[in-house]
């Protein structure tokens, strides 16, 4: 197990990277604390894999350090780096049975048979693959052979981190479920430091204890689920996380409030007063499930043109508009749905107020 | 005046993968076909397009036996999980294809397309190839394919689950629009409860190649005929606990004691099944009638709107659904509330026995 | 996936019905009445029953071209699978010098049979052959080399020939095959430690199998066809000590005319080529299906 640290890891895929976007990864300095649980989480083309890649070593950064335990590994390979890593698909060896797979690393590492056959069943163990270990590898369904790729990585005690880089993309829908849940024992279990790459809110909010946001070559925010869903730093974030995300209007301020088109929102005085410091253009931001729908004017309350309902069952979102500004809400199932015309009420503990993309507070 | 299908079964290589299916779809109406993995959803569309011949049975379109008929004679356009385009045409050339065979005048085409493309905010990506486009823009290419020729069965197989859910979320309040100004039957197959609802129109809920209910989406929601269809209509999964009445006395899952009021009233003895959508549990009482189920969490999945956390009660197991995020340690115990009169109540064989009065104002 | 019975789809098939008939039917049924007959001419032949088959599968002039072919095609299969794919591994994997290395493995594909014969006759010639005047130079011969002066000569000569012809063919297919290895194999391997011999036998072996069954087969198949070549550099000689079983095959029928005799003979010919490639594709197929089942 290791804590491990980037210091100013910067990769571009050209040989004489220039301007910005050359870069797959832009100047990146952060910290992975022995025994976390971490997802990076973005959209595809944020250069998640990239980041994870020169974790694992497969990939040596353009520029920068990485570190474990305080000692430079940037110029080592994979294999003398002790990471485990599991691949989008499953990753076995065909020919062999199930206990030899997860023997192997411990093998070519020269344990020897009865370490070796001792580890193996702790591992299989773990993760339920104790009757298939004679079988062979190649005829198991898709989540046992994603098992046996995590127990390849597992089954080595001196592990430094287990990175995952979207291992449930072939899973059946039913079944992710089942798998991780089986990563977040295997996480309390063993208190491995776990890397954990996806676009899938779900799987990342899910599995870690902090999650990475990257965009665009950047990380944008580093916090837990509460943190990424309350407190977005970026409008990105705001966007990607929730369904469905954050609504943006642009706004002036005024005092204590906000104006959007002449229509004025009422702000936490504190976020008021720290927006009148903020240069650059001002946007609000409030989550659709924070907002108050009203079917009659209220205090406070926006009046806005409704225009769809989407019905999804255990909730409604509600589209409607205000002077041209599209707004979503989202309301649960049997709260009452205004027609026509509705007043929407924005609490101003939940409305947020962003400066160049970036959360002012 | 529409498409009926009559009887069909389809077995392949001795397996059922359709038992005797009858339906029928109006023109211009549009239909959610609704089921897990494997549930038959594909092989009724394949068979409806004509892609597939049914063991036995009979496609009735217009009133015309259509069984035997080659899918070239037949008005479809169908959309696929995959995105498939021709890779070497430019979007515009992949939109106008359809169009091309017909000999259409070249004007009409190019006026077709451009309209379509519009509607899928493709327009500025006509000279683009399929390679040059993001996973969003080549289903949408292949959306505007399906939609440029006006056919009279527009079918779409799970289109939007190979997309990230942003775009996901994106496409189908889109896919909605567009479905509404159609004059075709839109027949579209989902795994989630969710894009059904929103998509309206009719459900058929499948499941092993059966059809186990049918009706108006939002009907079919609020009063699924069977637990099987409750389950295949909820996400995640209904909760159901085992319980009997004896004596008047209702008794669900660890001995929870439910009052037998409102629609529970006059519940004959005998064993039943109380099940309960996951939105209706809460982690507080919210009134006073509120029965307490105690578990233990095994897993909290967060989506970035909510948080399920899945409860071990007894021998069975639970889902709740709550709004917002909230961190749960696994293995902790927990409470949760909710107010019986959201129970549905299906007996030993999974029939409905009694449901909740039609929920809220807007229904 | 089931299709539509459409009776018109028959018709596209029709004109390859035509062709086969013409070309492996008929002439096959031809030799299967010639086997069968004794023919002295036109309009006079004599219904002889299996006379001809038990004179064939006694002659031992067949047996010794039989064990000679045996000999050769697995010798030459032996060489040119592991070359093959040592050669495969050895090609670079993109940039220019994928190109190249393809289209030069491609070049002795392309030339017509004959013709290789021929070159190789040019280039094993003792007095203007590069590899005859350069091997002689070396002195390290007690018979000068020669591939006319000695079987042993005449056997390196062909089986050089052979494998210098045919072994681009199972590096190609194995070369497709490795290309078709996804990256995350190579880096799980890298990350489990694996040696280079390891990642050998357990990645790209296995996943080459498809593509090698297929090698394997074609050049079983062709090698224990091969006419061509020892004809135009050998004749079969020197002695009979290259005459394989299609060299023989020709002597007799076009040779001695003995049509009855070789008619009997190709076809059991035709059943032994048969009966192994059912044995060789049985046997990969059966290593496949135990990792699938078992």
């Amino acid at each position: 197990m290791a804590r491990i640290e980037f210091d100013q890891i910067a990769h571009s895929y050209y040989p004489n990277p220039t301007v910005a976007s050359d870069y797959a990864l832009k100047e990146i300095n952060t910290l992975w604390e022995d025994g976390g649980a971490y997802a990076l989480l973005g959209p595809s083309g944020c250069g998640k894999t990239t980041l994870l890649n020169v974790i694992s070593g497969l990939l040596k950064p353009s520029k920068g350090r990485v570190l474990y335990d305080g000692i430079d590994v940037t110029d080592l390979p994979p294999e003398k780096r002790n990471i485990a890593q599991v691949f989008q698909f499953p990753v076995l060896y065909d020919t062999m049975t199930v206990f030899d797979n997860l023997a192997f690393p411990l093998r070519n590492r020269g344990f020897n048979n009865t370490d070796t056959t001792r580890r193996v069943h702790e591992v299989a163990d773990i993760l339920d693959l104790t009757p298939d270990l004679k079988r062979k590898a190649a005829g198991l369904s898709a989540d046992a052979k994603q098992k046996i790729s995590l127990g390849r990585g597992l089954v080595r005690s001196d592990v430094a981190a287990v990175l995952f880089d979207e291992p449930l993309t072939v899973i059946d829908p039913h079944l992710k479920w089942h798998l991780r849940r089986k990563l977040k024992e295997i996480h309390e279990q063993l208190k491995l430091t776990m890397i954990y790459v996806t676009h899938d809110q779900v799987e990342a909010l899910t599995f870690a204890d902090q999650v990475i946001v990257m965009y665009e070559g950047e990380i944008v925010q580093v916090g837990t689920p509460e943190a990424l869903v309350e407190n977005p730093r970026h409008k990105f974030v705001g966007y990607f996380i929730g369904s469905p995300g954050m609504n943006f209007l642009p706004c002036t301020l005024e005092g204590q409030n906000a104006r959007v088109d002449g229509v004025t929102i009422a702000l936490d005085p504190e976020t008021a007063a720290l927006g009148a410091k903020a240069r650059g253009m001002l946007e609000l931001g409030i989550r659709p499930m924070h907002m108050e729908v009203h079917g009659s004017p209220v205090d406070g309350g926006v009046p806005v043109t409704m225009k769809t309902v989407e019905d999804q069952g255990s909730f409604k979102i509600l589209t409607s508009a205000l002077n041209g500004h599209t707004l979503l809400s989202r309301v649960p199932e049997g709260h009452p749905v205004p027609e026509k015309q509705a007043w929407l009420k924005f609490p101003p503990q939940r409305t947020k107020l962003f400066a160049d993309e970036r959360l002012i507070r | 005046m529409g498409l009926k299908i009559q009887n069909v079964t389809k077995v392949v290589g001795g397996e059922t993968h359709l038992r005797q299916i009858d339906l029928a779809f109006e023109k211009g109406s549009r239909n959610v076909l609704l089921g897990r993995t494997l549930s038959g959803k594909t092989s009724l569309l394949r068979i409806m397009a004509g892609l597939d011949r049914p063991s036995s049975g009979k496609i009735i379109i217009d009133g015309q036996d259509m069984t035997g008929v080659s899918v070239r004679k037949r008005s479809i356009a169908m959309v696929y999980q995959q995105f498939i385009n021709y890779p070497s045409l430019t979007v515009y050339n992949n939109i106008a294809s359809p169009l091309k065979i017909t000999g259409i005048p070249k004007k009409e085409v190019d006026r077709r397309v451009r309209e379509t493309a519009e509607m899928l905010h493709l327009e500025d990506m006509l000279d683009r190839i399929p390679a040059e486009l993001s996973g969003g823009q080549q289903q949408r290419t292949a959306i505007a394919r399906a939609l440029v020729k006006d056919a009279q069965l527009l079918l779409l197989d799970e289109p939007l689950v190979n997309l990230d859910y942003k775009l996901r979320e994106e496409l189908r309040v889109e896919l909605q629009e567009i479905f509404r100004k159609r004059s075709a039957i839109v027949v579209y197959t989902t795994t989630e409860p969710s894009e059904a609802l929103m998509l309206g129109g009719n459900v058929v809920v499948l499941d092993e190649g059966r059809v186990l209910q049918t009706g108006a989406t939002a009907t079919a929601y609020q009063r699924p005929e069977t637990l099987r269809a409750a389950e295949v209509f909820s996400d995640p999964p209904i909760n159901a606990l085992e319980s009997a009445v004896t004596n008047g006395r209702a008794v669900m899952g660890d001995n929870i004691p439910v009052p037998l009021t409102g629609h529970l009233t006059d519940l004959a003895d005998g064993s039943y099944r109380f099940a309960f959508r996951s939105n209706n549990l809460w982690l507080s009482s919210q009134t006073d009638g509120d029965l307490a189920i105690t578990g233990t969490v095994e897993l909290a999945e967060i989506n970035g709107s909510e948080t399920f956390i899945y409860v071990h009660h007894g021998k069975s197991a639970f889902v709740v659904q709550q709004e917002g995020v909230h961190p749960f340690a696994m293995g902790n115990e927990i409470t949760v509330f909710i107010d019986p009169k959201h129970f549905f109540v299906y007996g030993t064989a999974g029939q409905l026995v009694a449901a909740p009065p039609a929920a809220g104002p807007t229904a | 996936m089931e299709k539509w019975a459409d009776n018109k789809a028959w018709f596209l098939v029709l004109p390859v019905f035509v062709v086969v008939a013409f070309s492996a039917i008929i002439p096959l049924m031809t030799v299967v009445n010639y086997s069968l007959q004794d023919i002295f001419g036109p309009g006079n032949a004599v219904f002889v029953g299996t006379e001809w088959f038990k004179e064939m599968l006694t002659d031992t002039r067949l047996h010794d071209a039989l064990g000679r072919q045996f000999i050769f095609s697995s010798l030459v299969l032996m060489i040119e699978i592991p070359l093959g794919i040592l050669i495969a591994l050895a090609m670079p994997k993109k940039g220019w010098g994928a190109s190249a290395s393809l289209v030069t493995l491609a070049i002795p594909l392309l030339i017509p049979w004959n013709v290789i014969g021929t070159i190789w006759i040019i280039f094993t010639r003792p007095d203007i052959g590069l590899f005859g005047v350069g091997i002689n130079s070396l002195n390290l011969l007690d018979v000068p080399f020669d591939h006319t002066a000695r079987p042993s000569y005449a056997w390196v000569t062909l089986m050089a020939m052979e494998v210098w012809h045919w072994t681009p063919l199972v590096a190609l297919l194995c070369y497709a095959g490795l290309r078709a290895i996804p990256e995350a194999y190579y880096q799980a391997a890298k990350i489990d430690g694996a040696s280079s011999w390891a990642v050998f036998r357990y990645i790209q072996l296995p996943k080459m199998r498809g593509v090698l069954t297929i090698a394997i087969l074609l050049r079983w198949m062709d090698s224990f066809l091969i006419y061509a070549e020892p004809f135009a550099l050998t004749g079969g000689g020197p002695g009979n000590s290259t005459t394989f079983l299609s060299i023989y095959l020709v002597k007799l029928a076009t040779g001695q005319f003995d049509l009855g005799p070789a008619a009997a003979f190709s076809l059991i010919y035709f059943l032994i080529v048969l009966l192994f490639c059912f044995i060789f594709y049985q046997a990969l197929l059966n290593v496949g299906k135990g990792e699938k089942t078992s």
